[in-house]
């Protein structure tokens, strides 16, 4: 593994700089604004349901990221769960909490500021510390087998990771129950 | 039974019945008297068989020696010289009279047990002290003679007057005990023995380098046991104490400790001519000052105690001079007479209600309600004036002897000044004394007035202790022609001249106090005065805690009596306040002593209050102004926690970037 | 294709969702903003599945359990902020603060006024 990574490392160098991008960069980078853009609207708007909607784009991006990574099974089952469970259930969580419609000027609370450091500082030293360390590194996607198939992933998961595959199906269970529970009415209680 | 087992049994019997009073005292009240009178009446027996086997011969000297202690080895050793035995003798036989005659005067006290056994254990010590023939012994039992008087002066604790005089009788003994320690361990480094033969072997053969600030350092603590100027103030206060104790302690035995220590070390205080300057002076200023004090005394007690004063005041005067036959020949004769004067006090104050010779004299008959104390005082006053032919006047003439000698020169190495001194004050002193001995009798038994309250019949056993005590002081002045036998041989007869000057300085006292008596008395029926005990017939002691207790309120002072009829005030005239007052001695340790302490420990508590204290508080107010600074973190608001904790995470992942680059 | 780019867009992204968690007021766009976190570790797991081509492709299973955690933590997480707004009629993260330290002095003021109170019914 760590030999595969210094020969790429090693021809990579020669062969890719940063000023002559190949068409799948150029794609991913132009995907990846528009998906840190949503994600900025996200967590910067006043209008709770256009997070929510905005979110969609974001996550959206993010799927088309991994099919530029040449992992579509990934891919959709983002497109699949993210877009389709997680953001319709945030909605109905926005509606269930009656969230206003419209702008609500007291979206952000008292902390953001602190919340803006504490961001910018994670940014610029993890920003710093990845392109200091993978400066150089070059993926080879054009590759001969293909990564990312929903028949790789279908046979390293049921073939390797069955175990913890099954293990996560019971925690999606507990999860599901412990669900109802906690939003469950109390009868008795709620009669009282 | 040896001379020497017998001579340590004496001192060991009291120190038993002590013990064995105290553990048994709460329990068996039944065995309390008994075991008060007769181990010291064993004692009192013992010692006078050890006194005729001992016969005046050579000095017995007996030690042991228990384990090493060090450099100078301390041994229980015993001295027996003529001197010893004879003290010792005494001891035993006032103290067997204080014991007889307490178990009537405080017959009801339901602190008797304690007493006795204190007075038991005081009388052990004493005999220690004489006994002694090493100074570290001779120290355990000097500094228990301190506390057993404390504990007994404070007897009445419910008085403020006992309990302040108990504390200023162990605080200004104390304060002479400090230097005497000091000077005992130099003495014992010079001599390199603590043992008394060695001393004066040392002192003889001159081994000592400093025997002036030896023997001046000695001199404090003689002078604070046996009340001379200036640490005598706590003994006039002490007579707060009950007046069996007063007689003991602070009349008979325990004041002469001071007298006999430096007439057994007499060669040692001899070897300094400076000592014998001071010590003559000392003696001088306390002889003339307590004088003209008991003149304006109004507590019959506080009379008797300057008189006490004034007493030892010869016998230092007579050590001054180099004569310690003299001087312990008036300590016996005087510890028999002021032992009987003290108790025959007792009675009167028992008799009369009050312990105000104002009161007293404003009182008729009392002489007749108390024939054998007014018989047996009325001898004890004139042995104290030194009217011949009483035991007080051959003593007293012994002193005087002694100085005249030394006046004449006659006197090898002692200084002429010291004799003439001694000499001078001791004639004024003895107009003196007989001017307050005839106040004092003038006014307490020929008193005009309405009748005493006849309170049926004295005790027999405070009586009879009367009369014991009135053989000695009839009679002892005849053994002068026999004691130069147990002591150092010299003469102790008195001289025709100094006979001559006394004897009519103590008429002349006498006769000038009857005149001012016989012009005042009259007074005295114009000025109501005085105030008597409310309980008459119960225990005497009861008159006396009363009389003691409300003498302040009744007469306005602790001392005197506001009393137009009082001959000592009259020929006192402006003398009398500051006389009474003790010349203010009191005041002036007040400013010297008192006043500096209370400041000192004021500030002592200022710094404690302010300074230690603000650091206390400081040490609790930081971490509290602390708390209340991280309190403010404590918002519950999670997303500052977290926002906390990411700041946190963001700082160390880049501190370990930077250390694993080596930056 | 220059690993770079996505591990850079991962950690903006992620840095972008640290934001939100921190300074949204709602408890819903806290969850939002927890969803772009784990997002943006999804994007870097699946970068370097691909740079390193692990044979057991651990990057992309880890990814897919991700996002099935992620599902089940959005259940729960939508399941207590309703249960919240239910009990106390609001989501907002910084209004739930039952954990503050009330200052002392308050609290013996009360107790004071109390022990007022109660002497001045005595009286």
């Amino acid at each position: 593994m760590t030999g595969t990574g210094t020969a790429t490392l090693a021809a990579s160098t020669a062969a890719h700089g940063f000023l002559s991008p190949t068409g799948v960069e150029i794609v991913f980078l132009l995907v990846g604004l528009v998906t840190l853009g949503a994600a900025v609207v996200t967590v910067t708007t006043k209008q709770l349901v256009h997070a929510a909607l905005w979110l969609v784009v974001a996550l959206g991006g993010l799927a088309v990221e991994y099919l530029l990574l040449t992992a579509e099974f990934i891919a959709w089952v983002q497109v699949l769960i993210y877009v389709g469970s997680v953001v319709v259930l945030l909605l109905f969580g926005l509606m269930l909490t009656k969230a206003p419609i419209g702008r609500s000027p007291d979206a952000d609370s008292g902390n953001r500021w602190a919340a803006l450091g504490v961001a910018v500082a994670a940014a610029a030293a993890l920003v710093w510390v990845v392109a200091d360390a993978f400066r150089t590194t070059w993926i080879g996607l054009d590759g001969d087998a293909p990564q990312g198939t929903t028949k790789v992933s279908g046979e390293i998961l049921f073939r390797h990771w069955v175990l913890p595959f099954e293990a996560l199906s019971v925690l999606l269970l507990a999860a599901l129950v412990g669900a109802i529970v906690l939003s469950r009415k109390r009868g008795k209680e709620e009669k009282r | 039974m040896s001379t020497t087992t017998t001579a340590v049994l004496v001192p060991l019997l009291p120190f038993l019945g002590a013990v064995a009073g105290l553990l048994t005292g709460r329990r068996a009240p039944g065995f309390v008297r008994p075991l008060a009178v007769l181990p010291t009446l064993a004692a009192a027996v013992l010692a006078a068989v050890v006194a005729w086997r001992q016969g005046g011969g050579d000095a017995i000297d007996a030690a042991g020696r228990l384990t090493p202690t060090g450099s100078v080895p301390i041994d229980l050793a015993l001295h027996l010289d003529g001197f010893a035995v004879l003290v010792a003798l005494l001891v035993g036989v006032v103290a067997t009279c204080v014991q007889l005659y307490s178990t009537a005067y405080l017959r009801d006290d339901p602190r008797y047990p304690s007493y006795a056994a204190l007075v038991s254990l005081f009388t052990a010590a004493m005999l220690l002290v004489v006994y002694s023939g090493d100074l570290m012994v001779l120290l355990v039992g000097w500094e228990i003679m301190g506390i057993c008087s404390y504990f007994l002066v404070g007897h009445y604790w419910e008085t403020e007057a006992a309990r302040s005089a108990s504390l200023k009788a162990f605080l200004v003994t104390k304060l002479g005990d400090v230097p005497f320690l000091i000077g005992i361990l130099a003495l014992a480094a010079d001599a390199g023995t603590f043992r008394i033969n060695g001393i004066l072997t040392a002192v003889t053969s001159g081994g000592i380098d400093h025997p002036t600030l030896i023997a001046l350092l000695l001199l404090a603590g003689v002078a604070g046991k046996s009340a001379q100027f200036p640490l005598h103030t706590w003994l006039p206060d002490a007579m707060a104490g009950p007046t069996p104790v007063s007689a003991l302690i602070h009349a008979a035995t325990m004041v002469a400790a001071g007298v006999y220590f430096v007439a057994r070390l007499l060669p040692l205080f001899a070897a300094s001519t400076a000592a014998l300057v001071v010590l003559a002076v000392m003696a001088a200023v306390t002889m003339v000052g307590s004088g003209l004090a008991a003149l304006a005394q109004d507590d019959i007690k506080r009379v008797l105690a300057y008189s006490t004063v004034g007493q030892l005041g010869y016998m230092t005067g007579a050590l001054a001079v180099g004569d310690r036959d003299a001087a312990v020949f008036h300590l016996v004769s005087h510890g028999a007479f002021k032992a009987l004067l003290f108790l025959g006090a007792g009675v009167i104050i028992h008799a009369a209600g009050t312990n105000s010779l104002a009161a007293m004299a404003r009182t008729g008959g009392l002489a007749k309600r108390i024939p054998d104390a007014y018989w047996t005082m009325t001898v004890a006053l004139l042995a104290l004036a030194a009217i011949p032919p009483f035991s007080g006047f051959f003593s007293k003439e012994a002193v005087l002897g002694a100085a005249e000698h030394a006046a004449s020169g006659d006197a090898k190495g002692i200084p002429g000044a010291a004799g003439w001194l001694v000499l001078a004050a001791g004639l004024l002193t003895a107009l003196l004394t007989a001017a307050y001995a005839t106040r004092l009798w003038l006014m307490a038994f020929r008193g005009t007035g309405p009748e005493a309250a006849d309170h049926g019949k004295q005790p027999a056993a405070m009586n009879t202790v009367l009369w014991i005590l009135f053989v000695p002081t009839l009679a002892l002045g005849l053994a002068a022609w026999k004691l130069p036998d147990w002591f150092d041989g010299g003469s102790l007869t008195p001289t025709l001249t100094t006979s001559v000057l006394s004897t009519g300085c103590a008429l002349a006292g006498a006769i000038v106090m009857y005149a001012a008596w016989r012009r005042t008395a009259a007074l005295a029926a114009r000025t109501p005065l005085g105030a008597v005990a409310a309980d008459p017939d119960a225990a005497p002691y009861v008159s006396e805690e009363e009389s003691i207790a409300t003498h302040e309120a009744a007469y306005g002072d602790i001392a005197a009596a506001p009393d137009p009829a009082d001959p000592g005030r009259a020929l006192l005239g402006p003398l009398h306040r500051h006389a009474a007052a003790g010349f203010h001695l009191d005041a002036v340790y007040s400013a010297l002593f008192v006043r500096p302490t209370r400041a000192a420990a004021r500030l002592a508590r200022f710094l404690d209050r302010e300074v230690v204290e603000t650091y206390v508080r400081g040490t609790a107010g930081a971490p509290r102004l602390l708390g209340e600074a991280v309190r403010r973190a404590q918002t519950g608001n999670v997303q500052t926690y977290l926002s906390a904790l990411f700041a946190g995470a963001v700082v160390l992942a880049v501190a370990a970037v930077l250390v694993a680059n080596g930056a | 294709m220059h690993l770079v780019y996505p591990a850079v867009l991962a950690a903006l992204l992620f840095c972008t969702g640290l934001y939100g968690v921190l300074a949204r007021r709602n408890a819903i766009l806290v969850l939002m903003s927890v969803e772009l976190m784990l997002n943006a570790v999804n994007l870097n797991l699946v970068a370097f599945d691909v740079w390193l081509r692990d044979e057991l492709h651990a990057g992309q299973a880890l990814t897919l359990f991700t996002i099935a955690i992620a599902a089940a933590e959005i259940g729960i997480g939508l399941a207590i902020v309703l249960q919240v707004h239910r009990n106390r009629g609001t989501a907002d993260v910084d209004r739930l603060r039952d954990l503050r330290d009330d200052a002392p002095d308050a609290g013996s003021d009360t107790e004071r006024a109390d022990r007022e109170e109660k002497a001045e019914a005595a009286a």
